[in-house]
């Protein structure tokens, strides 16, 4: 099946029986599928005059208890924003799909992930977050779509399913049987908020669906709410796929039909005897943080691929943290990565490395020793100024202690410094990320005294 | 001793916040008592625009909706779709529904939307405090009109109630207004004519309701009525304007 049919099919077995959108591409089989189906089953399909109204009727539906969709691709989504901010302020469930184009304005209608940023930050006014759900094939489309209903329900959110352009176009074998009347999910709790013209009881006083908190004290506990909201998806929905990490040096991180890619490009260096793995975040918000962070182990390097000049690749960094480099490759435009390119940055990474390997390995060890002395006796005395630093009997001990930390660390750079030059000019690119990592504690450092004072 | 007079159900004990002098009251109040009297208000799902009457969901006492600035027709579409048995209303200004909710109205009014939409046209943006609306008079003076409105810098009052009359989705518009006793009771009987030929499916309905404005018009309640008389009618004629259910009504 074609990748929106199938994205189609599945809402429709998952109990989706409204859906209101705006034609453009490259998301139109969704809609035109949508109006074949929807009377099939009893189901609405319903052309709005312009994206604006398509989600505000995603809203009214969602706020009278149905199970709805709508889709767009990029400059529409951008349209959109109005009505999902107010969606999630009203804390009402639906499902937006964003088959994303190249941008910015009206762009191409070719490929493209240039709307990480607006998708993972909110995308429209205000204090949210909106979970997002990126299929790297068909068959993933028609799950992660299902799921997007029950995840919506289950925190009353809105919640995006982010494909490429070409996860809409790609015709892939589905196996529809498993996705076939798919039953909302047992733990979902009855929509007694709904506005379905009800008669107010105990348990389902009279609905209002409303985003305005008038009241300032009012709408900063509703926005609270919200983020308690947010920080439980953060521990409950973070989905990611894994793949040759157990001794991977470059970790690869792409999504969509760009990890597929990567991944060949990850089996070709593999073949090469290059140490190349690769995280697939599948949830682009929440992000896996962690299991980004769980790769340093033998990370030395990170690569982020992304069909956009770079945005996926700042959450990358932060899950990071600063302590390996992350660099970057990427088309955009409608532009799709080839698996020879990334092959070659791959190679190109590898072999800023392989240089110097031998050097590297007589006194790597040695550097990451002091580095991590440093390390830990920065944490072991940023945990002490932390507990002690209502005392002020302790203040004065701490700034002795901070002050032989910066004296400890100005010789570890030092002696780094003296024995990386000794090492001959081979070894000026590992050595500038090392002083990199030092100076990075050094800096942390400096920012505990910041805190305390 | 026999109770005389009594509040309607469909509207809760929250006092209004409208300005004295202000018409909203009495709009919201003939809705209400529609609602009552048809038996449709306690299933009924009402959607508020952003406007004075933003706070309508407070006042109306079924499930509301408070729809973002000029999408109330959008919101009660999928609404009404979810629930086509259920009496499904907007509520809006003319800001909302005339100015940024222009395509909104439109579309739901030629698709013949099974909803009723309560217009309230008192020729000014009121709660953000007096600005000039699609529906200001020309030379109406406003804060962005300060020099009256000029009819060659910023064009003409848009007629909603004529221009949604062309279409073939409406089954009843109607303009009315509340400035007198007779007048608020024609204007009753037309909101409950709306709301019977909606529960019949028979399409689109809207009542416009000439409404006054006295803090935003700089005059006092009885002066305003007599401004609507004076200036507002002429320029909006009363009458029925689409009926698809009576061929001679006026």
């Amino acid at each position: 099946m074609k990748g929106n049919e199938a994205i189609a099919e599945a809402a429709i077995q998952a109990g989706c029986r409204f859906f209101f959108g705006y034609p453009i591409t490259p998301q139109n089989q969704i809609p035109e599928y949508m109006s074949k189906r929807m009377p099939q089953v009893g189901g609405c399909f319903l052309q709005s005059e312009s994206e604006v109204a398509a989600i505000n009727m995603v809203y009214g539906a969602g706020g009278a208890g149905a199970r709805v969709m709508t889709s767009s691709s990029s400059p529409g989504i951008s349209l959109k924003q109005e009505g999902i901010s107010y969606i999630v302020g009203a804390e009402v469930p639906c499902v937006i799909v964003n088959m994303v184009r190249g941008g910015p304005g009206l762009g191409s209608i070719q490929p493209a992930q240039s709307d990480y940023y607006q998708a993972t930050r909110g995308g429209g006014h205000g204090d949210y977050r909106m979970p997002v759900l990126a299929p790297g094939s068909v068959q993933e489309a028609v799950t992660l779509t299902q799921d997007a209903f029950d995840l919506a329900d289950r925190y009353r959110t809105p919640v995006m399913v982010l494909g490429d352009g070409l996860i809409g176009q790609m015709m892939e074998p589905v196996d529809m049987d498993q996705a076939a009347d798919r039953k909302p999910a047992e733990d979902l709790p009855a929509k007694t908020w709904a506005a379905t013209g009800h008669k107010p009881t105990d348990e389902a006083p009279r609905a209002i669906i409303n985003s305005l908190y008038i009241d300032p004290v009012v709408l900063e506990q509703h926005c609270m709410k919200l983020q308690a909201k947010y920080d439980a998806i953060e521990a409950a929905e973070c989905r990611w796929q894994e793949e040759m990490l157990e001794d991977a040096e470059i970790v690869i991180v792409a999504y969509g039909t760009t990890a597929r890619i990567a991944r060949s490009a990850m089996r070709k260096c593999r073949e090469k005897g290059i140490k190349v793995g690769m995280i697939r975040p599948i949830t682009l918000w929440p992000f896996p943080e962690a299991a980004i962070r769980a790769t340093l182990k033998t990370a030395k390097k990170f690569l982020c691929v992304e069909m956009s000049t770079g945005q996926m690749i700042d959450d990358v960094k932060l899950a990071v943290e600063g302590q390996r480099p992350v660099e970057f490759y990427g088309r955009t435009g409608g532009m799709v990565p080839t698996v020879g390119e990334i092959v070659e940055k791959l190679e190109s990474m590898n072999g800023a490395k392989t240089g110097v390997e031998q050097l590297l390995n007589q006194t790597g060890a040695a550097l990451d020793q002091a580095a991590n002395a440093a390390q830990k006796t920065f944490a072991s005395i940023g945990q002490k100024i932390e507990q002690k630093v209502n005392d002020p009997a302790f203040v004065q001990k701490t700034e002795e202690l901070k002050q032989k930390t910066g004296e400890f660390a100005g010789k570890a750079l030092d002696g780094l410094a003296k024995g990386a030059t000794l090492l001959g000019e081979g070894l000026n690119k590992a050595f500038g990320a090392l002083s990199g990592l030092v100076s990075g504690e050094k800096k942390n450092d400096n920012n505990d005294k910041e805190g305390n004072e | 001793m026999a109770v005389v007079f009594k509040k309607t159900n469909m509207l809760t004990d929250k006092p209004f916040h409208y300005c004295p002098g202000c018409t909203h009251g009495i709009i919201h109040r003939l809705v209400a008592e529609v609602l009552e009297e048809l038996g449709i208000g306690e299933t009924a799902i009402g959607v508020a625009p952003v406007g004075c009457a933003v706070f309508a969901y407070d006042y109306f006492n079924c499930d509301m909706m408070e729809a973002a600035h000029g999408r109330a027709p959008a919101v009660a579409t999928g609404a009404k779709r979810v629930h086509p048995d259920k009496a499904v209303f907007t509520y809006q200004g003319d800001g909302d529904l005339a100015s940024i909710g222009a395509a909104e109205i439109v579309h739901a009014a030629t698709r013949g939307e099974k909803i009723t939409v309560i217009f309230v046209n008192n020729a000014i943006y009121g709660m953000t405090g007096g600005q000039m609306a699609p529906t200001t008079l020309p030379g109406q003076v406003t804060t962005t009109s300060p020099y009256g409105r000029d009819t060659n810098h910023c064009g003409f009052p848009v007629k909603v109630s004529e221009m949604l009359s062309t279409l073939n989705g409406p089954a009843y518009i109607e303009r009315v207004s509340v400035h007198d006793v007779p007048h608020i009771k024609k204007a009753k009987a037309a909101i409950k004519k709306a709301f019977t030929l909606q529960m019949e499916g028979k399409g689109f309905t809207l009542v416009e309701v000439i409404s006054s404005c006295p803090t935003n018009w700089g005059k006092t309640p009885k002066e305003a009525l007599e401004w609507v008389k004076s200036d507002m009618l002429p320029a909006y004629p009363l009458g029925v304007y689409k009926d698809i259910t009576a061929g001679g009504e006026e």
